[in-house]
């Protein structure tokens, strides 16, 4: 049996990018193997770690729930895309590595990709907020501790630009 | 004389500059993020994007007889290459994974097939491997392959393998792989003539180390060469080339392990060779072709490896202040089907249980036995929050038991700083004495009370129950054997350019390891931090390597690299003394530069040094121009390269302590259970932890965040469902529960530095501390707010609620606290 090949067009972090996939071909494995942005990690293949996390049409999505052919005719931003296109790096990057919320960095593309398109939205959120907005990915490292001062980090590079630091969250 | 490079100023003595600041204690940011945050990190699945994909087929069964594979139905799907079974295995591929760590008391190990030869014992064990153009086409492949199995009944849960009814192996008699006493003093007499005693009964169920990437393995064979390249994400890179080497009967000397960035470990990736680490290598060699495997999440629940696993029965006999005086324990210990890591989990288990306690007299018992399920090997902590817990445990029931304050009663127990170096008179898991370095133990528990609000907690937990309220508090001490041999190496390698090189062989899997290592020889060497490159994993760089396990890479890389820029330092100090006519002991190193003490103008960069250390025939650049023959000013009475001495700028040395090197700290935690739904909520968890020197505070307590975060998934959510045929019930992120941030506390820290006295840096090992009493703490916490023994962990809401119940009809007795018991001491007996 041989399976029927789609050509597709991807818009990937402002580029327009091709790939021949069969329709099964997720979006995940497409992004990393067609299109070798292997920034984007598969923790789990059933939706629930969020190490996959990219944006589509701005909007965090399961690149390992979807498939390479639904993504057509949407705009899609990797990890890989969320630098300035001068390299430096995005304010959630910045504030990740300030905070020291990574350790083996194989969650961090799918937090970073979810905290940058949530503070589009909430500008200043507070540390409950902040940890609610992260409550949806998995990190086996770091216990969140560090990833929930890295989104207030992040909201106060991108609102003021300021490089005071972050006091330490309080017990809830 | 001609100095390349050195500045030609004006020989003025210039002011000397403040030292630079220590790299090492201090926060600094990491340098792996700089790849990592920008989704340039390279992870195993990320490479050999050509390479044929493997794919297995794995038992349903949990025990079987494999009677027929039938592979036909598989050869018309597209983008089949290659499919294997048992029987295509040849030589020393055919015979049984090997036993990494044999003990005399592991009487009956067994290991697996790197593709099951006649029997399955565990649902999830490889039968056959199918290689494919892509992942896609392997699964394809799998589906039409039938397997023909003979079900057979399995041995699911300790008190079945223990009762033997049916047997795992049946070459093991008893389901028993082990069997281990070790024992100071007469522990049962002492328990039979102390005035008190208490007899506990245990129960701690199974977790996982679940790194967020699974195993991974990618192999290339150059056939020009004859040599294979594999890249696996592993925890240790020589072992697995060692284990390929010797399976495949290659030359060591032609495979090579390189680790690219791993996904986490937390010790089920020290296991190996795993058998797909033997079989990619082995196809690809015979295909010609990269191969690769990358592990999906259902794989790594039933194909890799668990832990925690374990009944206990404690006998403890004390006196009326709550020392112990006698102390015996009794260990059920599940390593599922295989060995392959030997008794290394109950050993530990069994000796780290004594924490920073004298336990008097003490025995311990373990078997370690057979049952049709994932085998068990270390997960961070490592046996030790099964002793912990243990330990912990029994401190609480004597506490309650006399009426005492539960701080007090280890209070009473613990060793003295003054009784340091302290022995317990057993032999540890690295073979060697159980010999407790250094630590003040008063003071971690002094701190925690302190930092947790201990003796302010009676009033709060009053107040709260008057408001309808249930709140507890309990505590938990731990002592942590780190820094285990046998050695690590460590290569420091400074450059023309003046940039440092530095290399080690364990690997890494999130702990920071090139910015603590690049802190390190920034200090040792008089270097900017930013001018070090660390290399871990590679066997290219470093062959001789064990491994990344129990705390070790910070005590074991950390001083084998120190001694390393030490000797390159030295050697850049004579180099640099003779270019520059000053003795070398006043000469210092600073910001990359060789510079007398007295006059900081007569100076020469370590690139230049780096230049001379090498004598040329050949100029490559202009300043190497400096170290061939018809350049510099060579002393023609000696030859060029000194005898005894050797060319570059470069050191190689290795760090071997005689023992572990201890850490410890305590835990406390503060929880509310819903007095209706038994909701448990982390109010406050604090630690207070003792790593002797910290090398980078950040790291370290992101090390400590990380290991709280798996104590409270190991204490409140996760654990192994496996039904009575041996089913997984719960082998996916869906069912199997690991907090997310939602059930993450905050953790508040304080730390204590009591130098190791083992190795040169003073450090000790920080990696797992973070998980190990935890389930302890956890246990305590419940028991106080329930007022009832809280005695098998973890506990999910459903099962406080069942307790709940159980302790209303009055089949559960109450904490003597609890029911109002009287002071059960002797008053004279209390008096100091
Ligand atoms: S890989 Fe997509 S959610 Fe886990
Ligand atoms: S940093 Fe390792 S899983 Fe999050």
């Amino acid at each position: 049996m041989t399976e029927q090949m789609h050509e597709i067009e991807l818009r990937v972090n402002g580029v327009l990018r091709t790939a021949t996939v069969p329709s099964r071909r997720l979006l995940s494995d497409c992004l990393r193997h067609d299109l070798g942005l292997t920034g984007t990690h598969v923790g789990c293949e059933h939706g629930v770690c969020g190490a996959c996390t990219v944006q589509i049409d701005g909007r965090p999505m399961r690149s390992c729930l979807m498939f390479a052919v639904s993504a057509r005719g949407h705009e899609i931003t990797t990890v890989e895309g969320l630098a300035d296109p001068d390299g430096s790096m995005h304010a959630v990057q910045q504030a990740f590595r300030e905070c020291h919320g990574l350790q083996c960095g194989f969650c961090t593309p799918g937090f970073l990709t979810v905290i940058a398109a949530y503070l589009r939205d909430h500008p200043d959120p507070t540390e409950a907020e902040a940890r609610e907005a992260i409550g949806g990915n998995l990190c086996r490292c770091t216990g969140y501790q560090n990833i929930v001062k890295a989104v207030l980090r992040a909201a106060r590079i991108l609102n003021e630009g300021t490089d005071a630091p972050v006091a330490e969250e309080a017990p809830r | 004389m001609t100095i390349t490079e050195a500045p030609p100023a004006a020989r003025k003595k210039a002011a000397p500059e403040p030292p630079a600041p220590r790299a090492v204690g201090s926060p600094l940011p990491r340098k792996e993020d700089l790849r990592l945050v920008m989704g340039e990190g390279r992870f195993l699945d990320d490479l050999g994007r050509d390479a044929y994909e493997a794919a297995f087929i794995r038992s349903p069964h949990a025990r079987a007889r494999v009677l027929a594979i039938d592979i036909g139905p598989a050869l018309g799907v597209e983008g089949l290459i290659a499919v294997y079974t048992y029987q295509d295995l040849p030589g020393r591929l055919a015979e049984p994974l090997p036993m990494l760590i044999p003990h005399p008391g592991l009487t009956h190990g067994r290991t697996g097939y790197p593709l099951a030869k006649e029997y399955v014992n565990h649902v999830g064990e490889a039968v056959v491997m199918v290689v494919a153009r892509d992942r896609y086409a392997a699964e394809d492949a799998c589906e039409k392959i039938t397997v023909e199995y003979e079900p057979l009944p399995p041995v699911v849960g300790i008190e079945n393998a223990f009762r033997a009814d049916e047997l795992v192996h049946p070459d093991v008699p008893g389901n028993v792989a082990g069997h281990v006493v070790q024992e100071t003093g007469d522990a049962r007499a002492a328990v039979a003539a102390a005035p008190y005693s208490l007899e506990l009964h245990l129960d701690i169920e199974r977790s996982a180390c679940m790194p967020m990437e699974g195993r991974g393995v990618f192999a290339r064979w150059d056939v020009a060469d004859g040599s294979l390249r594999i890249y696996s994400s592993t925890q240790t890179s020589s072992g697995v080339r060692a284990a390929v080497a010797a399976k495949l009967e290659l030359p060591l000397l032609k495979v090579e392990c390189v680790t690219p960035d791993v996904g986490g470990g937390f010790g089920v990736k020290i296991v190996h060779p795993w058998p797909e680490e033997v079989l990619v290598p082995w196809v690809a060699r015979l295909l010609d072709h990269e191969v690769k495997w990358t592990e999906d999440r259902r794989e790594h629940f039933i194909s890799s490896a668990h832990e925690r696993g374990q009944l206990q029965t404690v006998r403890v006999g004390f006196d009326g202040r709550g020392r112990i005086l006698g102390l015996d324990v009794d260990i059920l210990h599940d390593n599922g089907a295989y060995t392959q890591y030997g008794l290394i989990v109950p050993l530990i288990t069994s000796t780290q249980l004594l924490g920073p306690y004298k336990p008097g007299a003490y025995r311990v018992e373990f078997r370690s036995l057979y049952t049709n399920t994932v085998m068990v090997t270390p997960y961070r902590g490592a046996g030790r929050p099964q002793g912990v817990y243990a330990m912990e445990r029994t401190m609480d029931s004597i506490a309650d038991h006399l009426g005492l304050d539960r701080a007090d009663v280890r209070e009473a127990n613990l060793i003295r700083p003054e009784e340091m170096p302290y022995d317990h008179g057993l032999l540890f898991q690295d073979g060697r004495p159980l010999v407790y370095d250094s630590g003040d133990f008063p003071a971690s528990l002094d701190k925690i009370k302190k930092l947790v609000g201990w003796d302010e907690f009676a009033a709060y937990r009053e107040q709260a129950r008057a408001e309808g309220r249930r709140v507890g508090i309990g505590l938990a001490a731990y002592v942590e054997g780190t820094g285990v041999g046998p050695y690590e190496g460590g290569h420091v390698q400074i450059e023309t350019s003046g940039k440092v090189y530095v290399a080690t062989g364990l690997t890494s899997q999130g702990q920071g390891h090139e910015t603590v290592f690049a802190q390190v020889v920034a200090d040792e060497l008089g270097v900017a931090v930013e001018d070090v490159t660390v290399t871990t994993g590679d066997t290219r760089r470093m062959g001789y390597a064990v491994g990344t396990f129990a705390s070790r890479a910070a005590v074991m890389s950390g001083n084998a690299i120190a001694l390393a820029a030490r000797g390159v330092r030295d050697k850049a100090l004579r180099i640099a003394g003779e270019a520059l006519g000053v003795a070398p002991r006043k000469l210092e190193i600073v910001q990359g530069v060789v510079r007398s003490r007295d006059d900081p103008a007569v100076s020469i960069p370590l690139g230049t040094v780096a230049v001379l250390s090498n004598p040329l025939r050949y100029a490559f650049d202009e300043a190497s121009k400096a170290a061939t023959q018809f350049g510099g000013t060579p002393d023609h009475s000696r030859p060029p390269v000194a005898e005894g001495d050797e060319p570059g700028l470069e050191a190689r040395e290795f760090f071997s302590p005689p023992r572990a090197t201890y850490a410890n700290g305590v835990h406390a935690v503060i929880v509310e259970t819903d007095p209706e739904t038994a909701e448990i909520t982390v109010l406050r968890y604090c630690v207070v932890h003792d790593c002797g020197h910290l090398l980078n505070p950040m790291i370290v307590e992101g090390q400590v965040h990380g290991g709280v975060a798996q104590a409270v998934g190991g204490a409140l959510y996760e654990r192994m469902h496996y039904d009575e045929s041996g089913q997984l019930l719960n082998a996916s992120f869906m069912d199997f529960l690991m907090p997310y941030a939602s059930e993450t506390p905050v953790v508040e820290i304080d730390h204590l530095e009591t130098a190791s006295p083992m190795n040169p840096l003073g450090i000790k090992g920080a990696g797992e501390a973070g998980v190990i009493p935890g389930t302890a703490a956890f246990a305590s916490a419940i028991e106080d707010a329930e007022g009832f023994p809280i005695t098998k962990m973890p506990i999910q809401p459903c099962e406080l609620f069942r307790l709940r119940q159980r302790f209303e009809a009055g089949e559960i007795p109450p904490l003597r606290r609890r029911a109002g018991a009287p002071n059960n001491v002797d008053e004279e007996l209390c008096q100091p």
